[in-house]
């Protein structure tokens, strides 16, 4: 469902060529679990960035579900991100001033839905996290492990196909993180598509699929099963 | 996808509660530009209604004639530079009234007297006029009666108090029918003038009226101070005015020796100038508010530049850069319309607490101002914001999220 071919990502820094990414083809199904590791500054986050429609190519082509998503325009690349393309990230991102339940329920506010229909849809989402208790607390009353639950809530409230977690579990304790990971593979269970990109071996180790990048290059696309992590 | 606007109000209303300070800061800034508009305007229409209500108790559709030829003429006629005008004298009052017209014709001496009765004495202004007099001005008596119709160079010896030189020579004794002195002459008290209030020119409490010819005869004078003459209509007016000049004229050998002021051109000329005061000082007020567009822009854009991330978020979950758009803009309508509302208040409580202290002046803002400054205030606010919510709109997501 994810195709993309010969796709370059680079940024112009003073008189200095960055390729953030360069030439990388890749080809994901639906449903599959991928991990993205290597170096820092490698080109993970830039990727995982791509995919998400957050940024353009330099040059190559994406296409989504077959759809050529690099033709589109700003409007048209932001309804796939809504309805398409969950994102959960690293520094969590929830809005500061909403409640839990009001930051789940920011996409579907977007998407234009009306209120009624929305709220029975954000309490089931937060009770499937465990987080009903805390739909009315603001981010800062919780615990960095609950916050990421409240992201995935929000990342998933549109149903989308494809789920991008950038570093998901980088602010977490091990604790957490590990049940941020188990949540994550639960969506997987449930079909979703997972695309996290990770510095933590053990974690990287569990997805089916392992990507690992050097230089902006795919240096390695590797299948295998969760069960070589003891 | 259409964002509802229920939510975008629900959303730009947490935004705003979400960040008081901020928030504080710029409702008083709206507040201050848009009450001091209101307050400004609400002192300078309460001055003009203050003129014209003082004005329109001289009389009604009143043309007053002056000696002398001068716009500004008035103060001491008998001395203008230069020329000595002739001076307008009882027979000139009396040719004013040979015209349908005019309604009636109230001569007027004003002079300084000293007024006794018994032991008792006072300074007062002392006005000589006729019967006319007292429908002229739409005064009312007290007590007994005004001056009585008669012939208008019989000088009988009565005279009508104001209510503070009754009381200052009579106190608590009977003044009707009483004889004071004015100067070296008797005159027989006939009635009180009710208190007018104040009234531009005249304090009518302050003085003494008695019969023009008798008025004359103790200023050793045969000429006017004023002339009033009452046309029948508004209508009226500007042809009495002809009618008046060309009689003079014509009794004072062709030339236009007078002075003819009509009510109508003195209010309007106070209505003029007193408008353009408020206008300007409305509009002086009114560059606060512009002040207030600009501190709006720099919150606005230390808002979104503190919400970068958010607005990257927002951007990731699929907000479309219009929709970035509108819920800076309607953040920034709230908050020019709450501003607004708050100044509105303060405004209109400052303009009570104007009118509770000077009673006098009506001071009321007027509504095409309030509708005005309401919506000055809304479209500088979203014009000043229109650069912000730009900025937020282009944001790139990329850059916006990885900000920490
Ligand atoms: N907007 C940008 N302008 C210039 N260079 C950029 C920009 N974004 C990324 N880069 C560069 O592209 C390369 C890849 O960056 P990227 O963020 O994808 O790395 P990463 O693999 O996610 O690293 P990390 O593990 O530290 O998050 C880096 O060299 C980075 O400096
Ligand atoms: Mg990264």
């Amino acid at each position: 469902m994810i195709e993309l071919s010969h796709i370059d990502r680079h940024f112009q820094v003073g008189d200095q060529l960055v390729k953030a990414l360069d030439d990388v083809t890749l080809h994901i199904g639906a449903g599959e679990y991928v991990s993205i590791m290597g170096p820092s500054g490698s080109g993970k986050s830039t990727l995982l960035n791509l995919i998400g429609l957050l940024d353009r190519p330099t040059a190559g082509r994406y296409r989504l579900e077959g759809t050529d998503v690099t033709a589109l325009s700003d409007v048209e690349q932001a309804r796939v991100r809504n309805s398409q393309i969950g994102f959960v990230f690293q520094m969590f991102h929830l809005v500061p001033r909403l409640t839990a339940a009001e930051n789940v329920e920011l996409p579907l506010l977007l998407a234009g839905m009306a209120a009624e229909e929305r709220r029975p849809r954000v309490d089931a989402a937060l009770e499937a996290l465990g987080m009903a208790d805390r739909a009315h607390h603001k981010p800062e009353q919780l615990s960095g492990g609950q916050r990421q639950r409240v992201a995935i809530a929000r990342a998933t409230i549109t149903e989308p196909r494809v789920l991008l977690a950038d570093e998901p579990t980088g602010n977490l304790d091990h604790k957490s993180g590990g049940d941020v990971i188990a949540i994550l593979e639960g969506l997987v269970d449930a079909g979703i598509t997972l695309i996290m990109v990770t510095h933590d071996p053990a974690m990287g180790g569990r997805a089916r699929r392992q990507l690992k990048m050097m230089d902006g290059r795919l240096a390695s696309d590797e299948t295998g099963g969760p069960d070589d992590t003891a | 996808m259409t964002l509802h606007s229920a939510d975008v109000a629900r959303f730009s209303w947490r935004a705003l509660i979400g960040y008081p300070a901020r928030t504080l800061l710029m409702l008083v800034a709206m507040a201050i530009g848009v009450g001091s508009v209101v307050v400004l305007t609400a002192l300078g229409e309460g001055a003009r209604g203050y003129v014209t209500g003082e004005f329109a108790s001289l009389g009604t559709n009143l043309v007053v004639v002056l000696p002398g030829r001068s716009e500004t003429a008035g103060v001491n006629p008998g001395a203008m530079f230069g020329e000595t005008p002739r001076d307008l004298t009882l027979d000139d009052a009396l040719a004013l009234t040979r015209s349908g017209r005019v309604r009636r014709v109230a001569p007027l001496n004003v002079g300084s007297v000293s007024v006794s009765y018994g032991p008792r004495s006072r300074d007062v202004v002392m006005l000589g006029s006729t019967a006319e007099m007292l429908p002229v001005r739409h005064w009312t008596m007290a007590q007994g009666s005004f001056l009585r119709v008669s012939d208008i160079d019989r000088a009988l010896p009565v005279a009508v108090l104001g209510q503070t030189v009754r009381d200052e020579l009579f106190g608590a004794e009977r003044a009707l029918g009483e004889w004071l002195r004015i100067g070296d002459r008797r005159f027989r008290v006939i009635g009180i003038l009710e208190s007018q209030g104040r009234s531009i020119g005249v304090d009518t409490d302050e003085t003494i009226i008695i019969p023009v010819a008798a008025a004359q005869q103790l200023l050793n004078t045969r000429s006017l101070f004023r002339i009033l003459v009452e046309a029948r209509s508004r209508e009226d007016i500007e042809p009495v005015r002809d009618f008046v000049e060309a009689t003079i004229a014509e009794r004072h050998q062709g030339e236009k020796d007078v002075t003819v002021v009509t009510q109508d051109a003195v209010l309007s000329t106070f209505d003029d100038i007193l408008g353009a005061l408020t206008l300007a000082v409305g509009g002086i007020a009114a560059i606060s508010l512009a002040v207030a567009g600009i501190l709006i822009m720099n919150v606005m854009l230390v808002a979104v530049s503190e919400r970068t991330a958010e607005i990257g978020l927002l951007k990731a979950i699929g907000a479309t850069p219009r929709q970035i758009l509108l819920l800076i803009l309607a953040e920034a309508s709230l908050l020019s319309l709450l501003g607004a509302l708050l100044g509105l208040a303060v405004g209109q409580a400052s303009a009570f607490g104007l009118r509770l202290a000077l009673p006098i002046l009506p001071a009321y803002p007027p509504n095409w101002v309030i509708a005005v400054v309401v919506a000055i205030a809304m479209v500088t606010g979203v014009v000043f914001s229109l650069l912000p919510a730009r900025n937020a709109a282009r944001l790139d997501p990329v850059l916006a999220l990885s900000r920490r």
